[in-house]
């Protein structure tokens, strides 16, 4: 074992491990602070989080296809992207259309928490048919050619790589390459920017702190005289933009299906509590432990420990959990905190 | 005599039951009214009567000369009440500052002379302005409260039951607290279990017995009013 293995066995472990970890965190941190930022303002779980985040995804995925035939494309920007804003307009449309119409009617009856929730539950199965009824019951890729320069570009197989030139011209035996696809990239620019101006909306505005005041205490900040009705919609906008950046940037990096964000709902709240309910900061570190926990308790240590010993049972998988219980990981880590800390990292409110 | 708040023949409750039965209260410009009784005898209900926390019945609120009978909570501190409750009176994560911010949220031009006029009253606070609320001792999370409802330059400030369950050193620094503000010439309302400390600072004092005025007095006359000190202070004057 020489000082290159260990440089080839880091590079992989960036590579397949940290940068898959960091990417479905990404998801998981975006979606978990929607439903931390509901729980703070509105009091409830909200179930119907990730088919909004499917909704979006539909949007982003007919104004893709619709900017493809008009021929409009910014590369190397992914036409996905430019469908983003559409997308986030329809999901804060459908938010405050579903607030309007269904939660305000439970809120001026006063309908204990737990009404809400199951309420929620039935927007979620609404939304499950409205997505298979407008964007269909089958897979879709979000697939595009594009012309660029006149040349022929598939955007999903755009990709950064990079090849450590110095690495190898001083150290004999390294071969590693870093490889970033597009949508990846484009998660993390978007996760990034998107945290950035929570925090500062959060901390540095007037609508920011009332929001956070409401969440603290609710009869207070109406004494105080801040239009809690306001809040409620500013946090639908948050909620519902968010959802639509994870879901497009996740039908982006795998494909759009009808239950693309159903099917990680459950680690979204695991992160969200995790984190501590009603702390959105909280919320983005529980969805990167959970999307880490979940990454390395099913990664296969084969290729890393091939790459640093010579006798290595290459026959046997080296994963700590069989794939299969990857969906259990997220619950093994919230029994943990609930045990150790039960009001989350970040001491939120208790459920 | 002008009073800065008149209320006549309150008479409010809560579903059925009705706790207020013609309750009168007055504060004058720049006194301190202390209103006393015995548990359930509507202290806190008028208190919520008044702030619009609570429709009244019957009765009529005067404010600064203005009717104000059926305002908002929000007119009311527009039209110059700063109101504490009894409980889960600050923003917990919220920090020192923040917290004063939300007092002024209605007139965000108020924030800047707010934070100035409530640090000269506390000075603690302005060291203590990146905390969070929740991490404060019970006399400073007490100022908070107060500063709070002072950032809008009230005339008149409510507060309920300030001392409820806190030690007497701090029940000592919140009674300071109460002359300080007083000292800047706003007008106090203020329901209190400890009846002999909160009459002492009193200018008038309001002794309710089942939703009407029994005695009304001022404080040190209540004080040394035979019949009140048995009744309701416990003991000997």
């Amino acid at each position: 074992m020489e000082f290159v293995d260990w440089l080839n066995a880091s590079v992989y472990l960036f590579n397949k491990g940290l940068l898959n970890a960091a990417k479905i965190g990404s998801i998981y941190a975006l979606g978990a602070v929607g439903i931390t930022l509901v729980f703070g303002i509105l009091r409830f779980a909200h179930f119907a989080h990730g088919d909004m985040m499917t909704f979006g995804a539909m949007v982003a995925l007919g104004g893709t296809v619709l900017l493809r035939e008009a021929g409009i494309n910014l590369h190397p920007v992914p036409t996905g992207l430019l469908a983003l804003p559409l997308a986030a307009a329809a999901t804060i449309l459908l938010a405050i259309f579903v607030d309007k119409n269904v939660y305000a009617h439970f809120r001026a009856r006063r309908s204990p928490p737990v009404v809400f929730v199951m309420t929620s539950i039935g927007v979620t199965f609404v939304l499950q048919g409205v997505v298979r009824l407008i964007g269909g019951t089958g897979d879709r890729q979000f697939f595009f050619v594009v012309e660029h320069a006149g040349q022929r570009i598939r955007e999903d197989k755009e990709r950064w790589i990079v090849n450590f030139q110095w690495l190898r011209d001083h150290f004999e035996g390294f071969r590693e390459n870093l490889v970033i696809t597009a949508p990846q990239l484009w998660l993390f620019i978007f996760t990034a920017v998107a945290l950035v101006c929570l925090h500062y909306f959060l901390t540095r505005t007037r609508t920011g702190k009332a929001m956070r005041a409401v969440s603290d205490n609710e009869d207070l900040a109406r004494i105080s005289g801040i239009d809690v009705g306001r809040m409620v919609s500013v946090t639908w906008i948050i909620a519902a933009t968010l959802c639509a950046i994870a879901g497009t940037l996740l039908a982006m990096d795998t494909q759009y299906k009808p239950i693309l964000a159903f099917s990680i709902l459950l680690p979204m709240f695991a992160a969200a509590i995790i984190g501590g309910i009603g702390k959105p900061f909280g919320a983005v570190l529980g969805g990167f432990i959970v999307g880490a926990a979940e990454t390395f308790a099913v990664f296969d240590w084969r290729p890393v420990a091939g790459r640093l010993f010579e006798s290595v049972d290459m026959t046997q998988s080296m994963a700590l959990v069989p794939a299969e219980y990857k969906l259990a990981v997220p619950f093994v880590i919230l029994v943990l905190v609930l045990v150790w800390r039960p009001t989350g990292l970040f001491k939120g409110q208790v459920l | 005599m002008s009073f800065l708040l008149e209320a006549r023949g309150m008479v409010a409750g809560y579903g059925e039951l009705t706790i207020l039965h013609g309750c009168d209260i007055t504060v004058e410009p720049g006194r301190i009214s202390v209103v006393v009784g015995a548990n359930g005898a509507g202290k806190s209900t008028a208190m919520k009567a008044i702030f619009g926390l609570l429709p009244l019945r019957e009765g009529r609120v005067e404010f600064d000369g203005r009717d104000v009978t059926g305002f908002t909570p929000q007119q009311l501190v527009k039209a110059g009440m700063g109101y504490v409750p009894q409980v889960s009176n600050v923003f917990p994560s919220l920090s020192v500052e923040e917290n004063l911010e939300m007092g002024a949220f209605l007139a965000p031009q108020k924030v800047a002379p707010g934070l100035e006029r409530v640090y000269g009253i506390f000075p603690v606070l302005r060291e203590k302005r990146r905390q969070p609320a929740g991490q404060l001792s019970g006399g400073q999370r007490q100022m908070v409260a107060v500063g709070r409802a002072l950032m809008m330059d009230p005339r008149l400030l409510m507060l309920d039951e300030p001392t409820a369950g806190v030690s007497p050193k701090v029940m000592g620094d919140i009674f300071d607290i109460i002359e300080k503000v007083n000292e800047s010439d706003v007008g106090v309302l203020m329901v209190e279990q400890n009846a002999r400390q909160a009459l002492a600072i009193a200018d008038t004092g309001f002794v309710l017995q089942t939703g009407t005025n029994l005695y009304t007095d001022s404080g040190e006359a209540l004080l040394a009013d035979p019949e009140v000190v048995r009744s309701f202070l416990g003991g000997k004057t």
